[in-house]
């Protein structure tokens, strides 16, 4: 029996560039960096004191204030682009239908600021002042649970935690799920809000970021010689997945195809990549392979791109590996570059945008690359966008645990 | 200076996401304004914030009502 096919026909987007799809692309599409000083709490005494917030978000578009109260930020996010993206699939839920639709929405960390507030609540007052809506706020799941209480979807019910490869890992699993026949519809995807005092401070500890602090718009700047570190920022990405024939028969608008899905370990360090980039290779090649295509047929590839200096440089060793001579033509960028990197969020958000250069024939800019480092060799799409014909888009995230996911999605 | 029944009824209404004018003396917070069981408990935290006091669990769940919460905080100035 062949295998069910899983398209995408819905997406959600909040980012440091915009809180809908709309708004983030033409930023991305535009070159514009989300990046600015965090304004959010007092960052004296940080190494780093930027980010990429999100704006202007309200969450009373989405819920009511009393609902919102019992979710920390990274839900809200959550919730809100799941909302978009279910509302822009045109997707209904039924009596009929319910059973056959899940959730896959994750976190690589999960509430913080619920976290960074009881237990200082803990400590100031005691025991009895810890709110009831600490635990189930601030959980992980929680985006899929209350996402499937809000719409009645009584299908498998998951969030994967895998650092900053969760979002990837997520739609992964999702397509798996229609695929094998669990679900014909998944709702797949990550959230993230992790500039906090504990979080930023945490990254900075590890010597993960860019300190940058005199300008901050230029400090995510991926296979660039002075690039010193990632931008820590926050936002959500979904997308509906839904078995193809399902799809066709509603009359649903199909953005693209999920046609392939891999994933491995380094098996080397706890943060770090090996050199040679052989984890992420091994990712990539397991994906092309599950999509039944040769690695010469990649178009673009969303790179996970962080701007650190070990990564940058082995992802683009592990695109020469997998692809050969063909690793000169394909096209490959870093939308990191304009809204730094959203940790569990990134690879959901970034494959909103594989979705989008798929639809719009056009390949996102990497920008701030001014000078390529050595070693840095691949068609790295510097400032600007460009037009050119995409019909199979790949895309990466590597996570802390050297635990890597890749995704590849085509043209219908 | 607001009565004690002014200030309940402002925390319940902003605990429970209800208007002021659905609320009456006489409400109950789970039967009438929508409220679960993690919301009462938030509810008593707040009252216990507002009137600077400690409610007793024991004391807690027997606080059903608007007026059972303005009872107890009048017979415990």
């Amino acid at each position: 029996m062949p295998r069910r096919r899983v398209v995408v026909t819905g997406l959600g987007l909040i980012t440091p560039l915009g809180n809908s799809v709309k708004d983030s692309w033409d930023g991305i599409l535009a070159g514009k960096s989300g990046i600015a000083a965090i304004e959010h709490f007092d960052t004296t005494g940080f190494t780093t004191q930027f980010g990429g917030s999100v704006k202007g978000f309200d969450i009373s578009e989405y819920m009511s204030a009393k609902d919102a109260r019992k979710m920390d930020t990274f839900i809200q996010y959550g919730m809100a682009a799941a909302i978009q993206a279910v509302g822009d699939s045109g997707l209904e839920c039924t009596e009929e239908n319910a059973s056959r639709i899940g959730v896959a929405i994750g976190s690589g960390i999960g509430g913080l600021p619920m976290i960074e507030a009881n237990h200082n609540n803990l400590l100031a007052k005691g025991p009895r002042k810890i709110s009831p809506f600490f635990v189930p706020g601030s959980i992980i799941n929680m985006i899929s649970g209350n996402l499937a209480i809000r719409f009645g979807f009584q299908g498998p019910n998951i969030a994967i935690t895998t650092a900053c490869t969760t979002g990837t890992h997520n739609i992964g699993y999702s397509a798996r799920t229609i695929a094998y026949g669990d679900a014909d519809v998944m709702v797949a995807g990550g959230a993230e809000m992790a500039t906090t005092p504990l979080g930023l401070g945490g990254f900075a500890a590890a010597r993960a970021l860019s300190t940058r602090n005199d300008d901050p718009q230029t400090a995510s700047r991926p296979w660039d010689r002075d690039r010193d570190g990632f931008v820590l920022s926050d936002g959500a990405g979904v997308l509906v997945l839904e078995e193809y024939e399902h799809a066709k028969a509603r009359g649903a608008t199909i953005y693209a195809e999920l046609t392939g899905f891999g994933m491995s370990d380094d098996a080397y360090h706890m943060t770090s990549p090996p050199e040679d980039g052989r984890g992420a290779a091994a990712s990539m090649a397991n994906t092309i392979k599950d999509a039944g295509l040769n690695p010469d047929q990649l178009d673009y590839i969303n790179a996970h791109g962080t701007s650190t200096s070990a990564g940058d440089v082995a992802e683009s060793r592990a695109v020469e590996r997998v692809m050969g001579d063909a690793a000169k033509n394909v096209a490959v960028s870093s939308t990191k570059s304009m809204i730094g990197h959203l940790l569990g969020a990134a690879g959901a958000v970034e494959a909103v945008f594989s979705v989008l250069a798929i639809r719009d024939q056009v390949a996102p800019p990497t920008i701030n690359l001014e000078n390529p480092a050595e070693g840095c060799v691949l068609d790295y799409v510097p400032h600007t966008a460009r037009d050119m014909k995409i019909d199979h888009a790949l895309s990466n995230s590597f996570g802390f645990g050297g635990t890597n996911g890749s995704l590849l999605f085509s043209r219908v | 200076m607001s009565t004690i029944e002014e200030r309940v009824k402002k925390i319940v209404s902003e605990q429970l996401g209800v208007k002021d004018e659905e609320i009456t003396n006489a409400s109950s917070f789970v039967d009438d304004l929508g409220a679960d069981s993690l919301d009462t408990v938030e509810l008593v935290m707040a009252l216990e914030e507002e009137f600077e006091t400690e409610i007793p669990d024991e004391e807690a769940e027997k606080i059903t009502t608007v007026q059972e919460a303005i009872d107890y905080v009048v017979s415990h100035q």
